[in-house]
């Protein structure tokens, strides 16, 4: 089969590679339909993420049809159409049992590298590093998906792929961002990030009940977005000093909700941004978290910090004595996807929210690298569908 | 004669202590999550035989007998006289706190024999007896928790290069 590989940064291939097998009895193989590559995957593109190999396969976000089932496997058949949470769970550990997803105990076979890392690991992710249980991605034409028995979701035939594809990751994320902010009626909610995951947060902040939503980016395409699709108030960090103008827009209290939908490769020309791009440079740091500082220190006093941008490892300066001084909460963590398939589902059936509004660009497979390079530089690019 | 190698983990499974307990003293099926096991055999109530991996096709085989055997408590074995290696080890199982399953208590212990048998057993368990016995608390909590266990072998990846190759195969192993 054909699949999307990673071989270092800046350099993803498209090759033939052997088609997956089912390796446990909860495993199945779908033909993926539809992929995608998620923001997350630049931090990969870039090469950030350690323990990555060459060869690995990328992609978490993707669809398809079941075209084999493992002998545990007996809620799903044949020819269904699915979509697949990018967090691998199992189901039954204490994580999974508490609506913990994302944490669960028993999918990543290289736990003792996220152990070494963090206390503790993580769940499996598709296409996501060796530390990270190193699965092969759905960026291909098949995929082997574990514990399918759980994880994945049965897609009525009404509905077209482009508008359930982001069940499997952004549209979750951006959910359980806004969730995570606790917001309340006639809230402020202000979102770094007007990428996919910012817009899927600023819209989710909208179905939450939030009174404005501000989306903070420096892209002028994005922020029309997040004008046209959440009527949001734009701030572009290149002209407008972000935490002044949050201040100013908020009649001098600040952000109730400060949703960081950037993580560790901000972008930035204040000194802070400058350090860091030195400092990750040098391996000084491993994370350049501009935007969690200024997300801190724009927040109001006993306001929320979300946090759907991914972090990596180490970061520097960040100021937790505003964050203390404040008594701030703040909230992060890869998304509990599973907890969300399906009352997300039922949003996009209501007509609560059309998924599609994201997409800017449609590839063959065959030409991700030329979709991968498009996305990173961010031209006229918000969010690129590949099909196999 | 060395001084006896002792490893002691615990794992915390969402499971009841006799589910547990009765796949343990089942020892066939230790194999399944041990991973220097290659088979255990049992002989009678009380004997069982067991065989361990070794490099080269060579093997490290012994006798063992149980020595306590609570049920859904503990389970305690060691091998017999004249074994090639002097191993012994226990299984406990309480209950974990707030409802949470059961905490499996392991204890391993094993005295590093001299010569080629002894450079066979540390082979066997590694630099690392400890993180192995971690690994193999980790697979059995798997089976036990999500009916399997988690793997990523022969699974399809685009080309490696030789340097990936060599840095695999330096890659110290769990």
């Amino acid at each position: 089969m054909k699949a999307v590989c990673w071989h270092g940064k800046d350099d993803v291939r498209v090759e033939h590679v052997p088609d997956p097998q089912i390796l446990n009895p909860r495993d199945i193989i779908i033909k993926v339909t539809s992929t995608a590559i998620c923001g997350s995957d630049l931090h990969l593109y870039d090469g950030y993420i350690p323990t990555m190999e060459a060869g690995d396969i990328l992609g978490h976000e993707f669809m398809g049809e079941v075209v084999e089932l493992g002998k545990a496997v007996t809620n799903l058949s044949i020819g269904d159409r699915v979509v697949i949470p990018f967090p691998i769970a199992c189901g039954n550990c204490f994580f999974c049992q508490s609506e913990l997803w994302s944490l669960c105990d028993n999918s990543n076979p290289n736990a003792h590298i996220a152990e070494a890392l963090y206390g503790y690991a993580p769940a499996g992710i598709f296409g996501y590093s060796h530390m990270l249980g190193g699965y092969a991605g759905g960026q291909a034409e098949y995929v082997r998906v574990p514990y399918a028995d759980v994880g994945a979701l049965k897609i009525p035939s009404d509905l077209r792929d482009e508008q359930v594809l982001f069940l499997t990751d952004i549209f979750p994320t951006g959910y359980m961002a806004a969730e995570n902010g606790n917001i309340k009626p006639g809230d402020v909610v202000a979102v770094w990030g007007a990428g996919p995951v910012g817009q899927f947060a600023l819209a989710s902040a909208r179905l939450l009940g939030a009174e404005r939503v501000i989306s903070i980016d420096r892209i002028p395409d994005r922020l029309e977005l997040a004008r046209r699709h959440s009527q949001a108030e734009t701030i572009n960090f290149d002209e407008q000093e972000v935490i002044e103008t949050l201040k100013e827009l908020t009649g001098g209290r600040g952000p109730d909700v400060c949703i960081d939908a950037v993580g560790l490769e901000a972008h930035g020309a204040s000194v802070d941004a400058l350090m860091d791009r030195v400092k990750a440079a040098t391996f000084l740091e491993t994370d350049r978290p501009h935007v969690l500082r200024e997300a801190i220190q724009a927040c109001r006093k006993g306001g929320t910090v979300s946090v759907p941008g991914v972090y990596g490892g180490m970061l520097d300066k960040v100021p937790f004595g505003a964050a203390f001084g404040k008594g701030l909460t703040m909230r992060m963590g890869q998304t509990h996807v599973h907890r969300y398939l399906q009352p997300l589902l039922e949003r996009i059936q209501r007509g609560d929210i059309d998924p599609t509004f994201v997409i800017s660009h449609h590839f063959p497979l065959a030409e991700a690298p030329r979709a991968y390079e498009l996305f990173k530089h961010r031209v006229d690019c918000t969010k690129v569908v590949l099909k196999p | 004669m060395s001084e006896p190698v002792t490893v002691k983990r615990q794992v915390t499974i969402a499971q009841p202590a006799d589910k547990l307990y009765a796949f343990w003293r089942s020892f066939e099926n230790l194999p399944r999550f041990m991973h220097y096991l290659e088979a255990v055999r049992t002989l009678d109530e009380r004997r069982s035989h067991w065989m361990a991996k070794a490099p080269l096709g060579q093997s490290v085989e012994w006798d063992a007998e149980i020595t306590a055997d609570t049920p859904n408590e503990l389970i305690a074995w060691r091998a017999l006289p004249k074994a090639q290696v002097n191993n012994w080890g226990s299984v406990r199982f309480y209950a974990a706190p707030g409802d949470r399953g059961t905490v499996v208590q392991v204890e391993l212990s094993y005295e590093p024999p001299a010569g080629k048998v002894g450079d066979l057993v540390a082979k066997l368990f590694g630099a690392a007896p400890d993180q192995q016995v971690r690994e193999d608390l980790r697979r059995f909590k798997a089976l036990m928790e999500a009916g399997e266990i988690p793997t990523i072998e022969n699974q399809p990846h685009g080309e490696r290069t030789l340097l990936d190759k060599v840095a695999g195969a330096l890659k110290p192993s769990k």
